[in-house]
């Protein structure tokens, strides 16, 4: 099969129902180009916001969750903002994160989803993002162990930086809330 | 007025000044604040980002603390802002999804800004500010999260915002026109993608530089510190412009004075503002 080709994949239901059930009405998309011309990260993504929208009307899942970007969409929710037809773009490209993270599919820009792994890491351990703790988990997963050095130390000198974390008092709650609390019923 | 407030973790890192400016201003105005119990990071913007239950219960857990307390919550932070609106909005809709019994439907979520520029408030900013912020042209810069989705947020005018202008102009600032004042800065890939971050920043600081801003201030402790620190990096060309948060400027307006610690926290150079200190000082010392 061609991989250029463009054209509806009837069979992927399950892609298109779990987008109903999060109220994002992607079929609504009339292309008329208003979420591409505001996004601030346009210039460097492969597929373009509108491009997103129309291949997940197609269902075309394999090419949205493999694109880089999915990962590098910063959630500004300018797109869906101004979207005519009140579609939630930006719920759109958290659905597809997630979902590539679930299908194990390997990201575009792995750096990313290390950094989200590191800031819920160190959430799930204390309770609140300890900094400190993310930067360093980020740089050893990421290797991008020389990047913002010097960033780093003067935020450190300037006592931007806290040197321990800080736990809350109910962890069990935030285990629980990480464990899976809802996932039961896969919704 | 008694309010819960929720620092969230950036105010208690990386913007512990922005934290104690808050405080500071919140006292001199007559405003309680009772920082929210054994609060837990709201998961901005990684966990939304990648998982929608965790992105949803996490700020879920701080609201069903704060309903509680039966007081509306004060956020300073944009992003912990935004998630505990989304939160609220998503048990509102559907409570038994979210395991909720009984949630108190008159909490109210109120970002920094709405609150200080609430026509009395900002009058009484005005009545108490000692020394007015002259010479401070000042682009005032939203960036996305304390409006952005509307729907989320309440917003009342997500593309042309006043609030911030109104309180700069309550210190005695002078608001520019510009161009960039929601635009993003990508703050949330700052880390990953440096060089998304600077593109970005430049082209934010270069519009508010165009404008004829001598300095930028917001209310979101994550383009506050972005903005400030990618500027410093990109180092091309133009001097880079200070970030000061609101409610800093409140502060140094109200007391008088915008001390040595205040200053050094900057990762650029606050001078500008410094400056109205240090000409207020001689001109009072040569007057005696």
């Amino acid at each position: 099969m061609n991989n250029n080709v463009i054209s509806p994949e009837r069979e992927n239901r399950k892609f298109l129902n779990k987008l109903e059930t999060m109220n994002i009405d992607v079929h609504a998309c009339y292309q008329c180009g208003r979420c591409s011309s505001g996004c601030p990260v346009s210039d460097f993504f492969d597929l373009k916001v509108m491009e997103v929208v129309r291949l997940a009307s197609y269902g075309m899942e394999d090419i949205l969750l493999k694109s880089n970007t999915i990962w590098l969409c910063a959630s500004c929710e300018t797109c869906a903002t101004r979207c005519p037809n009140d579609i939630e773009i930006a719920s759109l490209m958290d659905v597809l994160r997630s979902l590539a993270l679930k299908k194990g599919i390997t990201p575009a820009q792995p750096r990313i989803p290390i950094f989200h792994q590191s800031m819920l890491d160190s959430i799930k351990r204390w309770g609140r993002a300890y900094e400190v703790g993310m930067i360093v988990g980020y740089k050893f997963r990421s290797g991008d162990y020389l990047g913002d050095m010097k960033l780093g130390m003067d935020m450190f000198k300037k006592g931007k930086l806290n040197i321990l974390p800080h736990s809350i008092k109910e962890k069990a709650e935030i285990k629980e809330i990480f464990s899976g609390k809802g996932k039961e019923y896969d919704r | 007025m008694r309010l819960s407030y929720y620092p969230g973790c950036s105010l208690h890192g990386t913007a512990q000044d922005y934290d104690l400016s808050v405080q500071e201003i919140c006292k001199k105005l007559g405003i309680d604040l009772v920082e929210l119990q054994d609060w837990n990071c709201c998961g901005a913007s990684s966990a939304h980002m990648t998982d929608h239950e965790i992105g949803m219960r996490l700020p879920i857990r701080n609201l069903m603390i704060a309903q509680e307390t039966g007081q509306d919550i004060l956020v300073p932070c944009a992003a912990c802002f935004q998630r505990l609106c989304a939160a609220d909005k998503a048990i509102k809709k559907n409570p038994e999804y979210w395991d909720i019994k009984n949630y108190n439907n008159e909490t109210k979520i109120i970002h920094i800004s709405t609150l200080l520029s609430q026509p009395d408030i900002l009058e009484r900013i005005a009545t108490l500010t000692s020394r007015p912020l002259q010479d401070l042209k000042i682009a005032c810069y939203y960036g996305c999260l304390s409006l952005r989705h509307p729907k989320i947020t309440g917003a009342v005018n997500p593309e042309m915002p006043e609030t911030l202008e109104n309180i700069a102009r309550a210190v005695g600032a002078e608001p520019v026109m510009w161009s960039h004042r929601t635009e993003c800065c990508s703050g949330s890939l700052t880390m990953a993608r440096p060089d998304i971050a600077e593109k970005l920043v430049g082209d934010i600081a270069a519009a508010a530089a165009r404008a004829g801003a001598n300095a930028m201030v917001t209310d979101c402790p994550m383009c506050q510190a972005n903005v400030e620190s990618r500027q410093a990096d990109s180092a091309g060309g133009q001097k880079p412009l200070p970030v000061f948060f609101a409610t800093e400027l409140i502060a140094a307006a109200l007391s008088g004075d915008y001390p040595k610690k205040q200053q050094k926290v900057h990762l650029v150079s606050p001078d500008v503002l410094t400056n109205i200190f240090v000409q207020s000082h001689a001109t009072r010392e040569g007057a005696a």
